[in-house]
């Protein structure tokens, strides 16, 4: 079998020793690892290239020195090279049968050769089918894709409570507050501010407090309730509290704004 | 800007011009439809679009259809200095991952054991791992045999990075059949 050497390099350089056939001389391993894609791909190449016929594999001498290398290569890509083996096998497999005497009564036995051409041109075809996909132009690369600036506002708002939506809440608590009325005679001094401070000191352990649960509808009369509401309303225009809501109808909550 | 009433075509090209050029991605003809708040028909739109199409012939960029929607690009002939911004991006994949994608490409969908039979090599985890996260592939179920290894096929953003509409658009796998290997006796 007559090699041509100057058309394969590797890295760069001419290799000086082609394959002669799937065995591979133990240091040139990597080389061919690297080169060829696995099993599959070194026999295209020695076929297309070398009109190497698959059963002029020198399948005895091939074993061996298959066998003999084994063992250096527990070192290196194992599992590659076990790819390798059983290519061999399965060559050496094809040959056995065709050297087997044909049974004339068999009529139509198939050529044991016939499998391992399809997955040949099979695999050959995907090769060509990777290089046309490689060369296609792709976004990012070759193919560059409008994108005009644009300023997205996109900012997540809090939700806006809306005055009604306070009105409403506060005639729940009011109502509620009713169901429990108790009545206390005497005059508190009820101071505006000491509720913003009172319930801006909650705030500053519970980050997030619902409406609702900063009137205590149980123990509180309604003139307490009132300026504890009216303490909300100071707290959220002098911007110390922000009060929100997910959505209509759905609890609303109060909380500190340095809180966060 | 008071657009009341988009009925003058002009305008609604418009429209679509600038939606197009600052998505940065394809919009389908369903996002496109939103812009006009449901007073625009399908065909219309289409229509529309491929005025459009038409007006920026002459100019620098494509208005191309692919697989997830319309996006203006940069016509072929400029790639060659764009690319020059950022010569560092050019991402080139190995053979092993390029053989990888061909087959799942043509084969879909298929199974780790399918690739490795095809290329007669075991498939390096990191090959899929690449693909998949390139968002090129995804698993779109499972073979019912045992181990129900996971089925592979390309997705929308292959197709939109290859600048194809559908796979149909791929050259036919048997372009790709070379001459018979011959058997002699």
């Amino acid at each position: 079998m007559l090699l041509n050497t100057h058309d394969i390099k590797i890295n760069g350089e001419t290799l000086n020793a082609l394959p002669q056939d799937l065995y591979i001389p133990p240091d040139a391993l990597e080389v061919y690892l690297d080169t060829f894609e696995g099993p599959l791909d070194l026999l295209l190449y020695l076929i297309r290239k070398h009109n190497l016929d698959i059963l002029d594999i020198p399948m005895a001498q091939l074993t061996v020195q298959y066998m003999g290398y084994v063992e250096k290569m527990k070192v290196i890509k194992l599992e590659l090279a076990a790819d390798y083996l059983l290519m061999s096998a399965m060559l050496i497999e094809i040959k056995s049968r065709m050297l087997l005497p044909k049974p004339t009564e068999v009529a139509e036995e198939d050529d044991p050769r016939a499998e391992l051409v399809r997955r040949l041109m099979e695999y050959e075809a995907i090769k060509l089918a990777a290089q046309r996909l490689d060369a296609m132009p792709v976004v990012g690369a070759e193919l560059q894709v409008a994108a005009a600036y644009y300023q997205h506002i996109s900012q997540i708002k809090p939700p806006e409570v809306s005055l009604d939506d306070l009105l409403e809440a506060w005639k729940n608590v009011l109502k509620r507050a009713k169901l429990n009325q108790h009545h206390k005679l005497g005059r508190a001094e009820l101071s505006v501010r000491e509720h913003m401070s009172l319930i801006l000191r909650r705030l500053q352990t519970e980050t997030l407090v619902e409406f609702s649960a900063l009137f205590d509808m149980v123990e509180e009369g309604v003139p307490k309730l009132v300026v504890n509401f009216l303490a909300i309303l100071e707290l959220a225009k002098e911007g110390l509290i922000r009060i929100t809501q997910q959505s209509a109808f759905t609890p609303i909550y109060v909380q500190a704004v340095s809180a966060e | 800007m008071a657009m009341k009433e988009l009925d003058n075509i002009h305008q609604m090209k418009q429209v679509l011009e600038a939606a197009l050029l600052t998505a940065g991605q394809p919009l389908s003809l369903d996002d496109l439809l939103k812009l006009f708040a449901g007073k625009m028909e399908r065909t219309t739109l289409r229509m529309l679009l491929d005025e459009l199409k038409q007006d920026w012939t002459e100019k620098t960029l494509d208005l191309v259809q692919v697989a997830s929607g319309y996006r203006f690009q940069a016509k072929v002939e400029y790639s060659e200095f764009i690319t020059r911004l950022n010569p560092d991006r050019q991402q080139k994949y190995s053979r092993a991952v390029m053989e990888t994608l061909a087959i799942i490409a043509y084969k879909q969908p298929v199974t780790r054991g399918d690739i490795e039979q095809i290329r007669g090599v075991a498939v390096n985890p990191n090959v899929i791992r690449q693909l998949q996260e390139r968002e090129w592939i995804d698993v779109v179920g499972h073979r019912e045999v045992p181990g129900r290894p996971s089925l592979y096929a390309t997705t929308r953003y292959f197709l939109d990075d290859l600048n194809l509409r559908s796979l149909a658009e791929l050259p036919p796998f048997e372009d790709f059949a070379q001459t018979e290997i011959a058997l002699s006796n």
